[in-house]
């Protein structure tokens, strides 16, 4: 039986890699600005094992113009991939025509011809100087794809997060996450295979 | 635009609205143990208590943690632990003693996988019947549980007063769902928060029974050094506080401390209702199932299924009124729960009408999906 | 006109509780009670300010009999729930009460971290080298080849020294008295009591009923004849090598040292958290 779809407005996202790449914070700071400063509802989740880097590491944001009820992602309108497990895992929890945003300096294996691959990490250890801040790269692209946040307050809530002194790094990285994201065009990307009626 | 009675809006965890529910309850002690995933309350408080003239301390375990949240509370300090299953376990010996001497405080407990060391990371809700039961002996508890953000906040607050209005320990239960997920809230400003605060005695100190309840049971209670001098003991106690084993004082003794509770429940058990009205099927759940499950029941109305949703925010004393009125206009009961069971068999225990209460279990350490419900909700 | 020893008696004793107490005759807990009793009126505290902890055993139902704020808590647990009193209204002298396998076997992790922790209380340990509310069974401090009621083919496990542990874990005051060195007690207890600090007072009495009848030690007049023999004051140990000290009890003031005093210290900690203000 298929469930009528529903109309609230709810957007989902999901941020997964390994721990230590900042995928929670990264998620933290989209949920403040949609949340603080944009004034829509927001659920942000994660979870991850016992490690505290190299674990796998998911974090997950839902965005609606009406109360959340279950805070967790569903079915994902947008899935950040920062390495190859990750887009294995969690590749059949989009959405169809929903996006798929890889690190392609680390996913080697595309599940899909529907794909976003932005070299996040090479960009942030090359041009920013810190492989730190791919977190904030991949922020930033995300913030313009998903069109669902105010993209300065997306810096405004980035700079409140981040430590003293680190501003302008984390600020430079989020603008070109923009600029990477500005050069996708979305709507040539391939049609997904499975149409949105289709069975559950 | 800051409106006078709220405060901005932020961005919180569950473990963080708990934390500043305490703080507008007035909790100016914590005592506690680190453990996942129930540690950011600690945190946060060892950063705001003495910044507001309270005292944080973590102490060797979490049976230390109690005893000394017990002590600083006679002591005459809203005081609270928080912790998780294993923790929680430790804590039942001290637990039963702050039920015994009527010693108000808040356990919060973040459940997470069980038995044992279990699922550190992973939710569940297993510990439901031991909240109720963990320690041994008759005694009243009262347990509660949150689901969202907000509620963190205001049960929290709600906590502590039932606390201090009845002289009861209250256990708070989490889930890791509810701790960790972030959501945007605007707490109510302080001037806007009712806070119940344990009443004193009147008397003058030779006058003073420390276990004389009041017309509602419950006797007002005196701090040390507060020149109340009189004797706190585990052991069951006549109304001065000295041990007793002439049976008509204990018989006393365990009515009283039964009663104060049941006068109170009208106020005590609190839950809410979703599309109750011309339910003919009632899904009940508690703490983060409860989100899922209202999701369900909207999808099944879109499917004109006449589904409703009761939340249940206070487990025990269980809400048997309220739960026995639904049964009995309803075909059917589905209760969902990240354990084997617990709040089922309550539901089993009060139903006393022609409707099929129907469990819906889940102990994978994964959340319920609202699919998951909607799928056996439509069966029934 | 009563006399002074009287005096105190109805000065502090519970006349509202009903006695007898439940101490067997001849017990080693009424001479520790009564040093107490005159350490605190030799130090004029109010009996308001004085708050009495104890866990459970025999040594835990002292401050039933005692007119101050007396808090009996469980087994071990008595320096957890001090703590928290403590730390809630530091203005209270805290004094703890217990045995010795509340407080070296059950307590045992709260003792030696109370020592650490180094707060303003003051543990009283009544040492009898067995569980005597239970029935004679061997505790923390029974000796080896000892019998009891769970030993009875002789005990196989070494003995610990209270004092020396909480030396070790940092207390700021240990001493150690018997029950025979009554007058010592009352010294101690007031000393302990003045000290700012975690201060610690190990006083070794008799379980003639359930220890020394089944080891052959006769009853608490022969018990406190023995550790009359056994005492070796602190100085004249000193002078005493390791083989000549086999067997023997050192009594006196085994440590008495400054350190930062965590009741004073968390003082520190709120200013820190005033000033840097509330930015969470």
């Amino acid at each position: 039986m298929k469930i009528q779809k529903e109309k609230q407005n709810r957007y989902e996202i999901r941020f997964s890699g390994s721990g230590g790449q900042g995928l929670i914070t990264a998620a933290v700071v989209f949920a403040e600005a949609v949340g603080v400063y944009d004034g829509k509802y927001v659920c942000q989740t994660q979870s991850y094992g016992p490690e505290a880097r190299g674990g796998k590491s998911k974090a997950e944001v839902v965005i609606s113009d009406q109360p959340i009820d279950y805070p967790k992602a569903l079915e994902l309108d947008l899935l950040l991939a920062m390495n190859q497990a990750a887009c294995d895992a969690y590749f059949f929890d989009i959405k169809a025509n929903g996006l798929l945003v890889v690190d392609s300096s680390l996913v080697e294996q595309y599940p899909t011809s529907r794909i976003i691959t932005i070299p996040f990490t090479q960009i942030a250890k090359e041009e920013i100087g810190r492989e730190l801040v791919a977190n904030m790269v991949a922020l930033g692209t995300i913030g313009f794809l998903c069109g669902r946040v105010d993209l300065a307050n997306l810096e405004k809530a980035l700079l409140a997060r981040v430590p003293k002194g680190t501003e302008e790094m984390n600020s430079r990285a989020l603008q070109r996450g923009i600029e990477e994201a500005q050069k996708i065009d979305v709507q040539g990307l391939p049609r997904a295979v499975m149409s949105e009626d289709d069975d559950l | 635009m800051m409106s006078e009675t709220t405060t901005p809006r932020r961005l919180l965890q569950g473990n963080e609205a708990i934390v500043h529910g305490a703080m507008a309850a007035g909790c100016r002690f914590f005592a506690g143990y680190p453990i996942t995933p129930a540690s950011e309350i600690a945190e946060l408080l060892s950063i705001l208590l003495p910044a507001a003239d309270g005292t944080f301390i973590q102490m060797e375990d979490e049976i230390a943690s109690m005893g000394a949240v017990i002590g600083a509370s006679l002591a005459g300090v809203k005081s609270m632990t928080a912790t998780s299953g294993p923790g929680f376990s430790l804590m039942q010996e001290n637990l039963g003693f702050a039920c015994v001497t009527e010693t108000p405080l808040v356990i919060v407990n973040v459940m997470r996988g069980g038995p044992s060391t279990g699922l550190p990371t992973s939710p569940a809700q297993g510990d439901v019947q031991m909240a109720r039961w963990g320690t041994h002996g008759d005694h009243p508890v009262v347990v509660l549980a949150a689901s969202s953000v907000e509620d963190c906040f205001s049960i929290t607050v709600k906590a502590f007063n039932i606390s201090e209005k009845y002289r009861v320990p209250v256990i708070l239960l989490s889930d890791e769902v509810v701790a960790h997920t972030r959501e945007c809230v605007r707490l109510p400003a302080q001037t806007e928060i009712k806070v119940v605060d344990r009443i004193r005695p009147s008397v003058p100190p030779d006058w003073y029974k420390p276990y004389e309840g009041d017309s509602r049971g419950v006797p007002p209670m005196a701090a040390l050094g507060d020149g109340y001098r009189h004797h706190i003991t585990g052991l069951i106690h006549d109304e001065h506080g000295f041990p007793t084993q002439n049976r008509h004082e204990i018989e006393r003794f365990h009515k009283r401390l039964t009663k104060k509770i049941t006068k109170g429940f009208s106020d005590i058990q609190m839950s809410r209702g979703f599309l109750l009205e011309d339910a003919e099927i009632v899904v009940i759940a508690y703490g983060s199932v409860a989100r899922p499950a209202l999701r369900a029941v909207e999808d099944a109305r879109r499917q004109g299924v006449k589904a409703g949703l009761l939340q249940l925010i206070t487990l025990f004393p269980f809400p048997r009124g309220t739960v026995s009125t639904l049964l009995k206009q309803c075909r059917a009961a589905l209760v969902p729960e990240m354990n084997m069971g617990q709040i089922s068999r309550e539901v089993q225990r009060v139903n006393q009408f022609d409707c099929a209460v129907v469990k819906h279990n889940r102990v994978d350490g994964q959340f319920i999906t609202p699919l998951e419900i909607f799928k056996h909700l439509i069966k029934l | 006109m009563p006399t002074p020893a009287q005096a105190i008696r109805h000065e502090y004793l519970r006349h509202n509780k009903k006695f007898p107490h439940v101490w067997c005759p001849g017990c080693g807990n009424g001479i520790v009670m009564g040093a107490l009793l005159r350490a605190i009126h030799h130090l004029e505290l109010s009996k308001d300010e004085v708050v009495l902890t104890s866990g459970i055993g025999c040594s835990g139902r002292m401050p039933t009999y005692l007119d101050f704020n007396t808090l009996h808590t469980t087994h071990g647990r008595a320096l957890t729930f001090a703590t928290g009193v403590k730390l809630a209204n530091p203005a209270l002298n805290v004094v703890a009460i217990m045995g010795d396998g509340d407080a070296t076997a059950i307590g045992g992790n709260h003792f030696i971290h109370a020592a650490r922790r180094n707060l303003n209380l003051t543990a009283i340990i009544i040492n009898n080298s067995i569980y005597g509310m239970t029935g004679g069974q061997y505790s923390p401090t029974t000796p080896f080849g000892a019998i009891s009621t769970t030993s009875v083919y002789g005990h196989i496990e070494h003995a610990f020294s209270i004092a020396e542990l909480a030396v070790t874990a940092g207390a700021s005051f240990v001493a150690r008295s018997t029950v025979y060195h009554a007058d010592l007690i009352d010294r101690l207890i007031e000393q302990a009591m003045q000290k700012r600090g975690f201060a610690v007072v190990e006083v070794i009495s008799n379980c003639h009923v359930q220890y020394g009848r089944r080891n052959k030690l006769g009853g608490a007049v022969d018990m406190l004849k023995q550790f009359k023999e056994q005492a070796v004051t602190v100085s004249r140990a000193e002078k005493l090598s390791p083989e000549e000290l086999e067997g023997k009890t050192t009594i006196g003031v085994l440590v008495d040292r400054e350190l930062p005093v965590s009741t004073e210290e968390y003082k520190k900690v709120r200013r820190r958290a005033h000033e840097s203000g509330d930015k969470v």
